[in-house]
């Protein structure tokens, strides 16, 4: 894999490059970066990257890849090969596979399969044994083995002695523990939001308060356990960026992320019963979309993540109350983001840098990607003013559940490259 | 000369005033039909409909039978608890299935809110396509729009330019309110659209674990107490209370409920011009005192009737509206 850029810029924290530069990798590595033009050889591709930035590899540390048990809806290559098509050079995906990754096993598996793959793989471990809220996972083997964090993800852990245990078990590592905030008591047989629409629709709705109360709980339990280091995952409502706003004004080590959809879409789009546009926790208001972008500018938000949830079209046209949760990601998630965050004039590109790649890796405490001469490239080029039509028959996800087909988005991922790896996007 | 224009009645929100209108009039032509000694028209004549119960119910599927049987429809009637699902066939694939006999109307009950919508949109999926009409005869907890059409018809032909005149321009100024548990009644989310379209001033009342969340998002008003509530009505239409919602702890007791929310013989002492309706079946002794049920001002055996006449109406308009395409 040689390729050489001629024109492009760099935009990465410790490298970048603000004006024209020849970037030239071989075998991987870096070999020139520089404003000054270099005679390649014979078996370099030279593009022509006016229009093109290059950027650390983009992390998405939410991710569902189905591997193993439930291959039929997408698998570690396919979900690897969408994420390098969406641009992202890491991904981290999330326990609830079957077996879920409450074992060195599993996680072994997993990070055996995304060994070679040019996006890396890396395991978030259940916080109990399979994800059932009454026994510790243990936790400090599935360390040891490779895991980077701690969710029952999608299975919130509901007792708080049992979440007030996981934080004690695992401060001698200063492990990180993540939760995916749904209090179950106050979302039983929920399909969409509470609010406006599910009162005209007749769906059940999951009220904000369900997903704000474990929040809160859970900031209180991690400052109780000494300042644990915690990780509210998708967060999907105005009162969750609040707190944890002054959680962060307290100096509590907590982060937090948000998907796309939460920050794009309201629960308008569950109008016509579209299962595409069912996910758990729900698309929110208009309010909790500003709070959100609100959070995404001072700093509140750490990092955007996909929670990309493949389903099988047989679990997804359904009726609205059968249909599965959840929706694809990896590949629309840059679009997205420069669409209704960067052009929208909400924040910079440096911005989205540290929301999609420095940020998240940093939260995992994996090494800074450099973009520099002598370094392994791990980058994603990307046309940040390129628009471009979501068309997801070009998937290379195994599922095609999206409530963005025909979307009109401007920014698009060019190439992913990583471990010697090229890939051209085309999502 | 107004036209009917829809090829699915899923929501009530669809209709216009003048397509209730439409329907009213062609209604009440079917009312006076069916009390006279013909008893069968052929406007359905050739027409295939089926209907495709998937949730128990007496009053909406004879209504409906008998609707389209008059009209000299070919009708088909299946109930099934849970439909095929159970044998592990989605409602899509069954209703596919269905499709290809080549049915022009499918009339259908289903218990998840959207099930019709979800067939007649088929969101974003390339295969198959649904191709007959759509009648939504209750889904879930959304709407039932026939319920809330015949509940307007039985108010418009007693208050109406039909009936009294009192209200000469559709239901403008006719003040009525749905009583009991709206936040889990279709009934209530079809009446409250129909009645507001038709000039109506709608209001709810009922306990707070009993009103959906929003109840700006429907328009209406809530009084806390059945007294206050009958003091401003012109009707109410009294919902059932199901004995479910007990057991899930929404109402502490009955003893409670009857005391906070029964209609009772005294209200109607009170205000002898108040209508009352109820869709049915009704729980005598509980949302209302079984004199009140039996009593001249109750409409519920006026709604079952005027429920065959408006089903007839809406066949009509919705087969009328195939053949001209």
């Amino acid at each position: 894999m040689n390729i050489y850029f001629r024109n492009i810029r760099i935009l990465s924290p410790s490298d970048t490059i603000d004006s024209q530069t020849s970037l030239w990798i071989r075998n991987g590595e870096i070999l020139h970066c520089a404003p000054n033009e270099v005679q390649t050889d014979a078996d370099t591709i030279v593009v022509e990257a006016k229009e093109m930035v290059c950027l650390p590899g983009l992390f998405d540390m939410h991710v569902h890849l189905r591997e193993p048990g439930q291959e039929y809806k997408e698998t570690i290559e396919t979900g690897t090969n969408a994420a390098a098509n969406g641009g992202f050079t890491g991904v981290c995906c999330m326990p609830n596979t079957i077996p879920s990754i409450d074992n060195a096993p599993t996680v072994e598996y997993i990070m055996n399969r995304g060994k070679t793959t040019l996006t890396e793989v890396y395991c978030c471990g259940a916080i109990t044994k399979d994800r059932a809220g009454k026994e510790l996972a243990p936790m400090v083997e599935l360390l040891e083995h490779g895991a980077l964090m701690f969710s029952d993800d999608g299975a919130c852990v509901s007792n708080p002695e049992m979440m007030r245990r996981a934080f004690e078990y695992i401060a001698p590592y200063d492990g990180l523990l993540s939760q995916h905030c749904e209090e179950h008591a106050l979302t039983e047989g929920f399909a969409m939001n509470e609010g406006a629409v599910s009162s005209v629709l007749g769906l059940r709705g999951y009220p904000t308060v369900a997903e704000e109360v474990i929040v809160a709980r859970d900031i209180m339990l991690a400052a109780y356990c000494g300042n644990r280091r915690y990780h509210v995952s998708h967060l999907s409502t105005k009162g969750s960026v609040e707190l944890v706003r002054a959680a962060k004004q307290r100096g509590q080590r907590v982060t937090c992320e948000v998907t796309p959809h939460h920050f794009v879409l309201t629960d308008e789009a569950v109008r016509h019963y579209d299962t595409n546009a069912k996910m758990n926790p729900p698309l929110r208001t208009q309010a909790d979309v500003e709070a959100i972008i609100e959070g995404i500018k001072d700093g509140t938000v750490d990092a955007i993540a996909t929670d990309h949830a493949p389903h099988a079209v047989h679990e997804k046209e359904l009726e609205f109350q059968l249909a599965a949760n959840g929706i694809l990601g990896l590949e629309t998630s840059l679009g997205l983001a420069m669409t209704y965050l960067v052009h929208a004039g909400h924040i910079s590109l440096a911005r989205l840098v540290e929301l999609m790649s420095v940020n998240p890796r940093t939260i995992l405490r994996l090494p800074e990607i450099r973009i520099q001469v002598g370094s392994q490239a791990n980058c994603t080029i990307i046309a940040p003013n390129k628009e471009w039509t979501v068309d997801v028959k070009k998937t290379r996800s195994k599922s095609v559940n999206t409530p963005f087909q025909g979307f009109v988005l401007k920014g698009k991922p060019i190439y992913a490259i990583n471990r010697g790896k090229l890939w051209h996007c085309d999502c | 000369m107004h036209t009917f224009s829809h090829r699915h009645f899923i929501s009530a929100y669809q209709l216009s005033r003048e397509d209730m209108l439409l329907t009213f009039r062609h209604a009440t032509e079917y009312l006076d039909f069916l009390h006279s000694s013909d008893r069968k028209k052929d406007d359905l004549s050739g027409v295939s409909v089926v209907l495709a119960f998937f949730e128990n119910s007496t009053r909406t599927r004879v209504s409906f039978e008998i609707a389209a049987k008059r009209l000299g429809a070919e009708v088909t009637s299946f109930q099934s608890a849970a439909s095929s699902v159970s044998k592990g066939e989605t409602l899509l694939d069954t209703i596919l299935n269905i499709e290809a006999m080549k049915v022009d109307i499918l009339i259908m009950r289903h218990l998840y809110s959207g099930a019709h919508e979800f067939l007649a949109t088929r969101h974003g999926y390339p295969n198959g396509r649904v191709m007959g009409s759509i009648i939504n005869a209750g889904d879930g907890q959304h709407e039932h729009p026939t319920q809330g059409l015949l509940d307007a018809f039985t108010i418009y032909q007693k208050f109406g330019a039909a009936g009294n005149g009192f209200y000469s321009d559709g239901l403008k100024g006719l003040k009525y309110c749905l009583v009991g548990d709206i936040r889990h009644s279709r009934v209530a989310r079809s009446n409250i659209p129909l009645f507001k379209a038709l000039g109506a001033e709608v209001a709810v009342c009922g306990p707070g674990t009993l009103m959906p969340p929003d109840l700006d998002a429907l328009g209406v008003r809530l009084f806390n107490h059945i007294d206050e509530a009958v003091e401003w009505a012109d009707a109410l239409n009294v919902l059932r209370i199901q004995h479910e919602r007990m057991e899930q702890g929404l109402i502490p007791t009955l003893r409670e409920y009857i005391s906070c929310f029964g209609v009772k013989r005294k209200h109607l002492q009170h205000k002898p011009q108040l209508a009352i309706l109820h869709p049915g079946p009704i729980n005598r002794g509980i949302e209302l005192e079984s004199d009140v049920a039996d009593a001249a001002q109750s409409l519920i055996l006026s709604q079952v009737e005027r429920g065959v006449a408006v089903r007839m109406a809406l066949l009509k308009l919705i087969a009328e509206n195939r053949t001209r395409k």
